[in-house]
């Protein structure tokens, strides 16, 4: 009887800072965005419970077109990282030897080494008018005057396909790497042609990691801040930016916890529905790789 | 510089420890970025040998948005400008009122100093004091844009593609004094302010074609203006004086309007708990040697009496090129901002930024 | 070279296939005829797999022609050779049913899909296993998967079927009664098999040909009883089968037999096996099998048996009782052991440390010249 309440005892221990980190690092804050977003502001330090935060998003044609604009070209890059990550990821898994394989992963890594902010200025360098990429075109005469790359949601999409495609590429590895390889030789020794066995087999055997892949590359990407910030242009608005407008630059508080929670419903629904279409679901996708 | 001013603290800190002496007490500064250059920490801290001063940068917006977060809780000084102190203690309660008996105010500029306690007193209490001030403005490179003179310049078809402006409310005051109104006038009647930022967004919104990128800090700012991608942008003083340095040709430009003029300021935040420190720090960089080490770091003038005297000899070079007398009579201060006014701005704001312009 | 016959389904001439310096295969030459069962018997790392792969195109020959009904399948992919395999794991596609497995090879050459259903349900009907359609993989036994895989295979009508030691992941017991399966899949569909396996028991039970293959090459090619009776290197002596083996030095030989002094000094009668000069001081190894050396108790008498020209004394070092294929272990004089097939009937039967006599027929002794074993 003792021993069964040590080792319950010794359970709990052992469960209590993961229940802890939940409990305080997700759970709590949640529910007080959630109460804050409720809060109406009526006058200095007079507040009332409403959906005034919600209604208001609503209402107002800019803040949801620039929500469906940030998930629409998250989508983008999630498709871009996809396509570039797909080859990627086959070659790592697949072609490349052991050897090369570490080499190859670790220039996939690289990028993470440097922060955000970095990685961002990198792009600025390359990308503006008077950058390297412009100097070398005009150089080579291909142009005759300087071009600008920079400030466009291209230049936009470019950097965020380049920070979360190793969010791709990991998944994606993982999963191929399960796969024998004479699961694909078996595809052509039955008759099928490349692009059979890509879309009969090798695509629908790697799907539990390109859905995991898409799901943490979408996330990050609706999410991220500093990229869409430094390399947009004057249209470029991305969700996250008027998160932060509405905390800091309109002292909206309220209004910036009711978008955070729709940023959270709106992402959280796109994957639900990306889950659905492609049949997976979160436990043999996101929580397997 | 957070970093090493702590490590400097910590390594301070044990020393003393080990010498037995009194114990420390640290001065928690939250402020501008340059605002607390290490040589003048370093120099403190060896004339108040039991006080460690740590420092957290950061802009007007985020220290409102910190303060608020605790209540007034977490840092002993902030330095806001003049005008995010009235509204701001209204609405989130988080400064304490100054007891001005423990700052040496004789040494500071009479006009400024009543200036800012106008517009920091609440129910008799002062809330405020200055500490540097200085303006944005225009800047131009004059090889390229020599006749730049107006707020409406930034729109100017001559210079398509050729200017730059931070999407902040400086702009839309500007722009406004452009159209020939007073918004510090409208403060007091939010619906005809209302009236006069439609105008100002449909300006602007207009404008955008003309504008190459809005800027978002003084780096990329600085490395428009030097690589000639663009000829001219509403700036920050500081950061013309910066580029003047080292392109003469690129000057800060007061406009026509009256260049914007900001105080930056000394608050106490309600639940500060080295109030005696902070005091020491307002009255030690105040003193005329430490008032040019401070203004060399952050390129702005100092509030006391003589101050632009004591601007380093480059920055003063800068300044005497950049503003005549009629100019610094010309001074627009801005006004303290009424409760509710930034909702309205950051709306006006994301509404530019959303339109397509071009 | 042989000429090229319609009643051939695949013949292979002088195939070689070198990886950078290493050759896996050496001109190997051999042909199938229709309906046949092969098998490719060999240790693991002989060259049987890459074999294996050039004829179901993965591989491209360094050297050599491939023949599939007497066509050249050289530079043809391999999803163009009516060629198919099964893996050595199967290889199911894990996210597919079995319906789906079976029908995607059909879909590939682009049939209807009334005649799509037709054929797999067919060919289910054929291995017995009409009611797995909607079954996912892993809710098969293993001997269902095996089945599948063929079917998955079948299903096309190959020319020939290639088996990638298909059996190696099955239980024992499960093994031993897919053999027989297999086998009678094989005459069921009467199509060409070619079995590749390292499992002699495996080869020896299905085949109607066997191709024994070491370090690149063919050593032999044969039914299996002449390659157990009449091998003709010495590593298909040793390789099939359990073996005796004695290294000696032919004292005298003929073209049938001769006498062999080993190298611990005793004389030893043998034949010469097919297609073997041996000369007189040639070193040689002779084979003898368990279950052609009779092992008696010793008597007094030392009266020899007709036609056991052999004759060896020893002690019995243990008994491996293992029901009909009980064995003895003999030490001998000399000291080395030799292992004697022995019939147990639980009564009056060897015992450990009883003196014996081994008896064998110069006829069961195999002699190989030692030059020969590269």
């Amino acid at each position: 009887m003792q021993n069964k309440d040590i080792k319950r005892l010794s359970l709990i221990l052992l469960f209590a800072p993961f229940a802890l980190w939940i409990l305080l690092l997700i759970i709590l804050p949640h529910i007080g965005m959630v109460l804050l977003s409720l809060r109406e502001k009526i006058a200095p330090r007079v507040y009332e419970y409403s959906f005034a935060n919600y209604l208001d998003f609503l209402n107002e044609p800019i803040y949801w077109n620039t929500l469906l604009r940030t998930g629409s070209m998250s989508l983008l890059v999630t498709a871009l990282a996809l396509l570039i990550g797909f080859p990627i990821a086959y070659y790592i898994a697949k072609i490349a030897g052991p050897r090369a394989r570490g080499g190859l992963f670790l220039l996939c890594l690289i990028p993470l080494w440097v922060s955000d902010l970095i990685r961002a200025f990198g792009w600025i360098l390359l990308l503006r008018e008077t950058g390297v990429i412009s100097n070398f075109l005009m150089w080579t005469g291909l142009t005759g005057q300087p071009i600008e790359f920079l400030y466009n949601d291209a230049a936009v999409i470019v950097g965020l396909v380049y920070t979360v495609i190793l969010f791709m590429i990991v998944p994606l590895v993982s999963t191929l790497d399960g796969m024998d390889n004479s699961m694909i030789e078996a595809g052509y020794n039955l008759g099928g042609n490349s692009f059979t066995v890509l879309r009969r087999i090798i695509i629908p055997y790697a799907m539990p990691g390109i859905v995991a892949g898409c799901i943490v590359t979408f996330m990050l990407t609706a999410g991220s801040y500093l990229t869409p910030i430094l390399l947009g242009g004057k249209n470029s608005s991305w969700f996250t930016e008027q998160i932060y407008n509405q905390f800091i630059t309109r002292f909206n508080w309220e209004g910036g916890a009711a978008f955070g929670m729709l940023l959270l419903f709106f992402t959280s629904l796109v994957v639900w529905l990306g889950l659905k279409l492609s049949g997976q679901t979160l436990a043999n996708t996101v929580a397997k790789s | 510089m957070q970093l090493k001013t702590r490590l400097a603290g910590l390594m301070a800190a044990t020393m003393l420890a080990s010498a037995g002496t009194a114990h420390a007490e640290t001065l928690r500064l939250l402020t501008w970025g340059s605002y607390a250059p290490e040589e003048l920490v370093q120099k403190f801290e060896e004339e108040y040998p039991d006080i460690d001063v740590e420092v957290t940068f950061s802009n007007n917006e985020e220290m409102i948005a910190k303060l608020r977060a605790t209540g007034g809780a977490g840092f002993d000084l902030a330095q806001p400008s003049h005008d995010r102190i009235y509204a701001a203690q209204l609405e989130y309660d988080i400064y304490k009122p100054l007891d001005l008996s423990k700052i040496d105010t004789s040494v500071m500029e009479a006009k400024l100093l009543d200036g800012v306690k106008a517009n920091t007193t609440i129910d008799g209490e002062v809330y405020a004091v200055p500490h540097q001030w200085g303006t944005s403005g225009l800047m131009a490179n004059k090889s390229q844009a020599s006749d730049f003179k107006s707020w409406a310049d930034l729109c100017d078809p001559a210079y398509k593609g050729k200017t730059s402006m931070r999407l902040k409310r400086t702009i839309l005051l500007g722009t406004a004094f452009s159209m020939g109104e007073d918004p510090f006038a409208a403060y007091s009647d939010l619906d005809k302010y209302q009236g006069i930022l439609d105008k100002v967004a449909d300006k602007l919104i207009e404008c955008k074609d003309n504008i190459k990128a809005y800027w978002k800090g003084g780096d990329d700012l600085s490395a428009m203006m030097l690589s000639g991608e663009i000829v001219a942008s509403e700036t920050w003083d500081s950061t013309a004086y910066k580029l003047f340095d080292q392109n003469s040709d690129i000057v800060f430009v007061p406009p026509k309007e009256g260049a914007l003029a900001w105080i930056d300021t000394f608050a106490l935040p309600r639940k500060a708990k080295a109030d005696d420190a902070a005091y020491k720090w307002i009255n030690f960089v105040l003193r005329p040697e430490n008032v040019t080490l401070m203004s060399s770091s952050t390129g702005a003038i100092a509030a006391v009496k003589g101050g632009k005297d004591l601007l380093p000899e480059d920055k003063k070079k800068a300044v005497n090129a950049a503003f005549t007398d009629a100019d610094i009579d010309n001074l627009k201060f801005f006004a303290n901002i009424p409760p509710g006014v930034e909702d309205m701005e950051g709306k006006t704001l994301e509404k530019i930024k959303a339109a397509t312009g071009g | 070279m042989k000429q090229t016959s319609e009643t051939y389904d695949l013949e292979c001439f002088d195939l070689a296939k070198n990886f950078g310096p290493v050759r896996a295969v050496k001109d190997v030459s051999f042909e199938i005829p229709s309906g046949s069962f092969f098998s490719i018997l060999g240790p693991s790392g002989c060259g049987k797999t890459t074999l294996m792969r050039m004829i179901a195109g993965f591989e491209d020959p360094t050297a050599g022609e491939i023949k599939i009904k007497g066509k050249s399948v050289l530079g043809v992919p391999p999803n163009r050779r009516n060629v198919k395999m099964v893996f050595q794991h199967l290889a199911l596609f894990p996210m597919m049913n079995v319906y789906e497995n079976i029908a995607y090879g059909l879909r590939c050459a682009g049939f209807d899909k009334d005649h799509i259903n037709r054929k797999v349900h067919d060919v289910l009907e054929r291995i017995a296993l009409p009611d797995v359609a909607e079954r996912e993989i892993h809710q098969l036994s293993g001997g269902q998967k095996q089945r599948i895989a063929i079917a998955r295979c079948m299903v096309l009508d190959p020319d020939v079927l290639l088996l990638d030691e298909p059996l190696g992941a099955l239980d024992l017991k499960l093994r031993e009664a897919m053999k027989i399966e297999l086998k009678l899949l094989q005459h069921q569909f009467n199509t060409t098999f070619i079995y590749i396996t390292h499992d002699q028991s495996e080869a020896l039970v299905m085949s109607d040909n066997v191709a024994i293959m070491n370090q690149g090459k063919f050593e032999q090619i044969g039914t299996p009883q002449d390659l157990y009776h009449r091998p003709q290197t010495a590593f298909v002596a040793s390789f099939v089968g359990d073996s005796n083996r004695w290294s000696g030095t032919v004292r005298s030989g003929d073209k049938t037999g001769g006498k062999v002094e080993t190298d611990q000094g005793l004389m030893m009668s043998f034949s010469t096996g097919k297609g073997q000069t041996i000369r007189d001081g040639d070193k040689v190894d002779i084979f003898v099998r368990p279950e052609f050396i009779k092992t008696v108790r010793r008597t007094k008498s030392k009266a020899k048996t007709a036609g056991t020209d052999n004759q060896m004394d020893g002690t019995i070092d243990s008994l491996l009782f293992n029901g009909a294929n009980s064995r003895v272990l003999v030490r001998t004089e000399s000291g080395e052991l030799v292992e004697s097939d022995v019939v147990l009937t639980g009564d009056n039967d060897l015992k450990p440390g009883e003196e014996v006599s081994m008896v064998w027929s110069s006829r069961q002794a195999m002699c190989f010249s030692r030059g020969e074993q590269a």
